[in-house]
């Protein structure tokens, strides 16, 4: 989905309304772009660029310095688990460990299913209420593994239903 | 006593006509029937220092800005990025109106012509909210254009960041706004300073907390706010509290209360089972459990003369169990990870004092190794062109100058015996590019 869909119009309007200066509105608009491709792409990169009237290799350096912007394809769920000092004294590196073997993947990986990518982050704010992670930028807090191990089967579950719905 | 964590009590706060039954936007109300200068006076008077870490008189920060410039911005700081840090977080979900109000405030005392307010990637939520708050605030004339009639224009727009700890550094946090890398400048000029704001006009950049504190001290006046606290530190500060601790939270509390009391009677900590705290989360010099670091007031000077920092006061416990050298790594992870690679002491020094700890930590190092890392991080500490390197410093020097014998626990040669067991460092480190 090009950054050019009628349906982006309006809110990346309202960006570049709020800044004196286009180039203000390239944090956003590479949300913008991560929402409609699924990850950063190019081309995504590139229609930045030019709303933005930005040279694309600028938009490319700044995706790649900020973490939340993803350069790569992912599975459908991105765990972010948070591995920093309070939530490691409340047992967050096991919780991790744990959760990758579960899943069969390495840090920065993706399940077989193509489901779930897992990744270690920094402290996100939530430090009373570890072990705990953002899947796809939302949060679940006070985890533990039985809790992960049945949010994942659901989410597994769900997705089976949904495709043999759809006759898949 | 709370000023600031006012949504425990009051539910539904952060609508608007809730927030409004219970006083608020009166004080902007009264803030606009004053001068600017008359502002900030009150808040100067007030002595309310920066929550977001250096601890600057806020009112003496406003007054730097020149009056004759016609664009000016206030700059909210919602980075909220230090670890154990999770106050600004509550105070914008159960109190936003407030936050808003203190931001307009402060643009009402400077005149300033916008408010950005930055907040953290993950806060995207938040973002949301605000947006609400601030359309609602808008449509009852407290915001956006000729505000409660006064002639006045001040729009209010949220901006969020995307995952970097360095864009809550005050100039970083201004590039990072322009759509620049974000990473930090070099001062003078600074923020307030012609040139070296937002769009280099002159800029007042606030912590979350810090603005939430002025409408009621526009309501209550100077003289009350003064009365709680001490004297260097007036007002309550929220208390962020994690690591080894049964009742983990955030609790507001008057400055100067002392630590034993928040740990041990709220948090419920034993105080016989404290080896370590950090009390400004991992950028600020660890002290170790004792009697004498309990009995502290949880005030700017007082943790000063302890040869630590409040800073964001973002207390993380640990108890007898935790090696202080797996802390060190840990710290040491962080500030590796978030270095922005613009000088050189601070992406090297982080790189090789990551490298080293890990070595220590598999068992492998010499004696040698820790007064390796201890002269590398001094060397670092005021080289660079942030705080970050300084704080990156810390965690080495003074976990090795506290609990030497943790380090040395890894780096004696001990033949017949097996050496002790290290957390497993993690895996997978990702570095930011260098600009
Ligand atoms: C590396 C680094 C990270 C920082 N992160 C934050 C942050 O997340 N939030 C914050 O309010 N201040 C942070 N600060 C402090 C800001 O630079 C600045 O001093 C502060 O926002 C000023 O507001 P105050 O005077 O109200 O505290 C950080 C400073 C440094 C050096
Ligand atoms: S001290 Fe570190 S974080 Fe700060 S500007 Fe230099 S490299 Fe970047
Ligand atoms: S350390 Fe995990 S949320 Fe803060």
């Amino acid at each position: 989905m090009s950054l050019h869909d009628p349906r982006y119009k309006a809110r990346i309007a309202s960006h570049l309304a709020k800044y004196p200066d286009k180039r203000s509105a390239v944090m956003p608009l590479l949300y913008i772009a991560q929402e409609a491709y699924g990850w950063v792409s190019p081309k995504g990169v590139q229609e930045v660029a030019e709303i933005c009237e930005m040279d694309p290799t600028q938009v490319k350096s700044i995706a790649g310095f900020y973490t939340m912007y993803s350069e790569r394809t992912k599975g459908r769920y991105w765990l972010h688990v948070c591995t920093d000092l309070p939530c490691a004294l409340n047992g967050a590196e096991t919780f991790y460990r744990e959760l990758q073997d579960y899943l069969g993947v390495e840090e920065g990986g993706t399940s077989e299913d193509g489901l779930f990518t897992v990744e270690h982050v920094m402290c996100l704010a939530a430090c009373d209420k570890a072990p705990m992670l953002q899947c796809n930028f939302r949060y679940m807090e006070s985890l533990d593994m039985e809790k992960m191990k049945a949010w994942i089967e659901e989410r597994r579950a769900e997705l089976e239903a949904a495709g043999q719905g759809q006759g898949a | 006593m709370r000023l600031l964590l006012r949504g425990r009590d009051i539910p539904d706060l952060h609508q608007l006509s809730v927030y409004q039954a219970n006083g608020g936007y009166e004080a902007l109300k009264r803030a606009l029937a004053m001068q600017p200068a008359e502002v900030i006076d009150e808040v100067k008077a007030s002595g309310l220092r920066g929550r977001g870490g250096a601890g600057f008189p806020a009112g003496v920060k406003w007054s730097f800005i020149p009056q004759n410039e016609p664009i000016k911005y206030v700059a909210v700081n919602a980075d909220e990025s230090e670890t154990g840090t999770f106050k600004d977080r509550e105070i914008m979900e159960d109190n936003p109106h407030q936050m808003i109000e203190g931001a307009l405030i402060c643009a009402w005392a400077i005149q300033a012509t916008a408010v950005y307010i930055y907040l953290r990637g993950e806060f995207w939520d938040i973002g949301d909210l605000l947006e609400d708050c601030i359309a609602e605030a808008e449509a009852a004339g407290f915001a956006g254009k000729n505000i409660l009639g006064s002639g006045w224009s001040c729009p209010v727009y949220t901006h969020l960041g995307a995952g970097a700890y360095i864009c809550g550094e005050e100039s970083a946090m201004l590039s990072s706004l322009e759509g620049v890398l974000g990473q930090p400048r070099v001062r003078p000029p600074f923020p307030a300073q012609k040139g070296g704001g937002l769009y280099k006009e002159a800029t007042v950049v606030n912590n979350v907390e810090t603005l939430t504190n002025v409408p009621w001290i526009l309501s209550n006046g100077a003289a009350a706010f003064r009365a709680i606290g001490t004297e260097q530190s007036a007002g309550t500060k929220v208390f962020c509290v994690s690591g080894h601790v049964p009742r983990p939270g955030n609790y507001e509390l008057p400055l100067g209360t002392p630590l034993r009391e928040l740990l041990v009677d709220h948090a419920g900590c034993d105080p016989e089972n404290i080896k370590a705290i950090l009390p400004s989360g991992g950028s600020g010099p660890i002290v170790p459990g004792t009697d004498e670091v309990l009995d502290t007031p949880l005030s700017y000077e007082a943790m000063q003369d302890l040869g630590t920092i409040l800073g964001s006061a973002s207390i993380i416990v640990m108890d007898n169990t935790v090696d202080m050298t797996w802390v060190a790594s840990k710290v040491t992870k962080f500030f590796t990870h978030e270095s922005c690679g613009k000088c050189t002491p601070c992406r090297e020094g982080t790189y090789w004092l990551d490298k080293v700890l890990d070595r220590i930590l598999a068992g492998e190092g010499k004696p040698e190794d820790v007064q390796l890392i201890d002269n590398v991080a001094k060397n670092m500490a005021g080289t660079t062109l942030c705080a970050l390197g300084d704080f990156a410093a810390n965690p080495i020097i003074h976990t090795i100058s506290n609990f030497p014998d943790d380090f040395n626990a890894h780096v004696q040669p001990k033949p017949e015996e097996e050496k002790p067991a290290a957390s497993a460092p993690r895996r997978g480190r990702r570095r930011r590019a260098s600009a």
